[in-house]
């Protein structure tokens, strides 16, 4: 329970409108610290148009999206944020960020909200470990001094380098590409592109990783290898993760809990035992006997 | 029994000629009627003024006719060659397969190649001058000093600047040719009213035009792909307008006269006490200065050079780079995609305000017509012919594009063959043309097709260059 007790993602009231088009309608769920949360729903019930909004792709319509990056803020700090016109404040429980307020660079550099993509966006040209070194772009950046000392070539910028590819190298250990550095991302194969979308992700150094269908085209075993990266994530970098699912072995055995979405309307939020057994998750996702159209649309209030 | 199979194949390939032939006259009577048709109307009829200033139509069918039957003989000899090579892979069991051939090639041979090729190529560069003046003594090298060896290069410095924008970062750029021309006023309008020196001018012109460059970028961040390109040809176009128009300052077509030259920190090149002869106390000759001019756009060219190698394993290449990948991606990962583009902006505007202000002092006149679209063009023509994003390729591209423009100059040889009515020049564009076309059927990603990796852990491995990107505008 702790996205109640402890939440460090905050979605109140969040719409989405394109034109006339509800994507997401008045949702409200929140992301607990150091849980695994899935969003799950048929396919368009605005899974996606969440992740866009929380990563800053998308500018919400309403509502607000507020991160405490190191502990749970308080009420009134996130009310006082709100009707400051600022996206961050620090403080006294830690830092406090309205993603709804920010753009999508910076919701990765100083929110440290990392994302991958439902279709793999890596850098195919480049090499397995440049893509991890862009992704640790803005602390080099800073270490070569916006360039110029960097153009000399100055002994803290190599210092940092050097850390910078061992940060790479770790999470290459982590899935399994050490051997495969130096080749072009766009060679792997589909699995290990996947793992390597994370691990770029990873080096962003996140408090909270969102990830789109990550075990989408993944076979029986390199969806379990999925799960246990996905737990050594959470247990292991304090990094809380929120993924989009539609393979039910892996949203049921690794999830901590579940948020389900149907036509922009949030329909169930719980722990897995839960919405496994909420009759209106069942109905969104298996339709119900025609005799019992009416009973379950009472019960659910249509 | 094996007599028997031998012998079934053979006639099986005989009769297989000649189905194939058939097949091959079928397709090559179609391109020559094709080419029939096409000059009919411009080869066949063409419209004479005769003696009384009247319109006469002449008739040429026997030109158009020749051509048909050309290209009906070429397209049957294409399509036979074709068609017996597919056979004899077809026979041997191994089809052909050209991309993976090509894709093959990339090795470490050839990156150790591109590497030497780097070396050597400076060296010689240093070294041409002098050498050539040794041989062809001073009045024979100044061509190949002066026009090879200065003019390639300052198209290899425009080459390697636009290079930062169009083969690094991906955004395509159709009027880079304005911050040739910024660098080129620049210093041709702060040394005629101010009288500063071209030491002193030389990195106002590059500030100035990187400064132009960000002007450029600002409105040019949310485009994309072709309006991009549109937007930035426009741009090339506004300046040599405003060249053109603002003749208070510029004095428009009649341009800028008189501009001082440069000087090696203070000693003129000229035949006087002081000057460069005297001072190191050797003969004086004009060609010094053209000696000196080369040297020194060597040495601007290096340095454009150094700097991009360097940006590019640095976090801010890796960017652009990884922008021309994939821009979104980009901003997932914290890269704040608006100044990233504006640096490339920037500084390929900036190497581009360097060449400028080095034209102006070279030709100590500019005006509104050296910065035609035609520059834009040439430019990105060198830039896409290397290769984008290698650096030795655009090199090797300027040295093809423009090298080979002055060479065409030189085909007087072929009257020898052709008799003195004909004219070499004419024929410039023709060869250009099948250059390109040349280009695109054996190099669609130009000389250097692959792409180097800016890091590595173990071992440097160039990446095949159908899996890079070319960027989205």
């Amino acid at each position: 329970m702790r996205w109640k007790t402890d939440p460090l993602l905050v979605v109140e009231h969040l719409s989405m409108r394109f034109g006339g088009l509800v994507a997401v309608n008045d949702l409200s769920f929140a992301v607990g610290r150091g849980d695994i949360t899935a969003l799950i729903g048929p396919n368009g019930a605005g899974k996606t148009t969440v992740f866009n909004c929380v990563t800053g792709f998308y500018k919400p319509t309403e509502g607000r999206l507020s991160l405490a990056r190191q502990g749970k803020a308080a009420q009134h700090d996130v009310d006082a944020l709100t009707l400051s016109s600022k996206r961050h404040q620090a403080t006294s429980s830690g830092d406090l960020y309205l993603l709804e307020r920010m753009p999508d660079h910076e919701i990765s550099w100083k929110a440290r909200v990392a994302r991958t993509f439902q279709n793999i966006r890596l850098f195919q040209g480049m090499t397995v470990l440049e893509n991890l070194m862009v992704a640790q772009h803005n602390t080099l950046m800073i270490a070569s001094g916006f360039t110029i000392l960097g153009l000399f070539g100055v002994p803290s910028y190599r210092a940092k380098e050097r850390q910078a590819i061992e940060k790479a190298k770790f999470w290459l250990d982590q899935i399994g590409l050490t051997d495969r550095a130096d080749d072009p991302a766009g060679e792997l194969p589909y699995g290990a592109q996947r793992r390597l979308e994370i691990a770029r992700a990873m080096c962003t150094e996140p408090v909270m990783l969102c990830l789109d269908e990550p075990a989408a085209g993944l076979n029986p075993k390199e969806s379990a290898d999925l799960n246990s990266l996905l737990r050594k994530i959470r247990s292991e970098h304090d990094t809380s993760v929120l993924l989009i699912e539609h393979d039910m072995s892996v949203v049921m055995e690794i999830s901590d809990h579940v948020v389900v979405l149907d036509y922009g309307i949030k329909i169930s939020d719980g722990t897995p035992g839960e919405v496994r057994n909420d009759q209106r998750v069942i109905a969104a996702y298996l339709g119900v006997d025609d005799e019992e159209v009416e009973k379950v649309e009472a019960e659910i209030g249509v | 029994m094996a007599t028997v199979e031998t012998l079934e194949s053979t006639t099986r390939t005989g009769s297989d000629i000649g189905t194939r032939a058939a097949a091959a006259a079928r397709d090559a009577a179609f391109a020559g009627v094709v080419t029939l048709g096409l000059c009919f109307p411009i080869v066949a009829l063409r419209a004479e003024q005769d003696m009384s200033n009247q319109l006469v139509l002449q008739q040429r069918w026997s030109w158009a006719i020749i051509a048909a039957l050309l290209v009906f003989a070429a397209r049957f000899g294409v399509v036979m060659i074709r068609g017996q090579m597919a056979a004899r892979a077809a026979a041997t069991g191994f089809p052909v397969a050209a991309p993976a051939r090509a894709a093959k090639a990339p090795s470490r041979i050839r990156a150790a190649i591109t590497r030497y090729i780097g070396i050597i190529g400076v060296a010689v560069l240093f070294l041409f001058p002098i050498v050539t003046n040794y041989y062809l003594g001073s009045s024979g090298s100044l061509k190949w000093i002066n026009n090879y060896g200065v003019q390639i290069l300052i198209y290899v410095m425009l080459g390697w600047g636009l290079n930062i924008v169009v083969g690094l970062a991906g955004l395509l750029d159709l009027g880079y040719v304005a911050f040739y021309a910024v660098g080129a006023y620049s210093y041709a309008l702060l040394s005629t009213t101010l009288g500063l020196s071209f030491w002193l001018c030389l990195p106002l012109a590059g500030l100035l035009a990187a400064l132009w460059g960000v002007i450029l970028g600002f409105p040019v961040l949310r485009l994309r792909g072709d309006y991009l390109a549109i937007v930035t040809l426009a741009f090339g176009e506004i300046i040599r307008m405003i060249l053109i128009n603002f003749t208070d300052l510029t004095n428009g077509y009649a341009g800028i006269t008189e501009i001082p030259k440069a000087t090696l920190f203070g000693i003129p090149f000229t035949d006087t006490p002081g000057g460069f002869a005297s001072v190191f106390g050797i003969e004086y000759s004009p060609i010094q200065r053209t000696i000196f001019l080369f040297y020194l756009i060597l040495c601007m060219a290096l340095l454009t050079n150094f700097v991009t190698i360097r940006l590019r394993r640095l976090p801010m290449g890796r960017a652009w780079e990884a922008l021309r990948e994939d821009e979104i991606a980009c901003r997932s990962l914290g890269i704040n995609t608006v100044t990233t583009k504006l640096t490339a902006f920037a500084l390929g505007a900036m190497f581009a305000g360097f060449a400028g202000s080095f034209f102006a002092v070279r030709q100590g006149f500019v005006s509104p017509e050296s910065f035609t679209f035609i520059e834009s063009a040439t430019i990105l023509a060198i830039v896409v012919l290397g290769g984008m994003g290698s650096q030795i390729g655009v090199a090797l591209a300027a040295v093809v594009m423009i090298g080979g423009t002055e060479l065409r100059r030189e085909l007087d040889w072929t009257k020898q063959i052709f008799g003195d009515s004909f004219d070499p020049a004419q024929y410039r564009m023709l060869i250009f043309g099948f250059g390109m076309v040349a280009m695109m059927i054996w190099r669609p990603r130009g000389i250097i097709q692959t792409r180097e990796p800016s890091i590595f852990l173990k071992e440097r491995k160039s990446v095949s260059g159908s899996l890079v990107k070319e960027g989205h505008g």
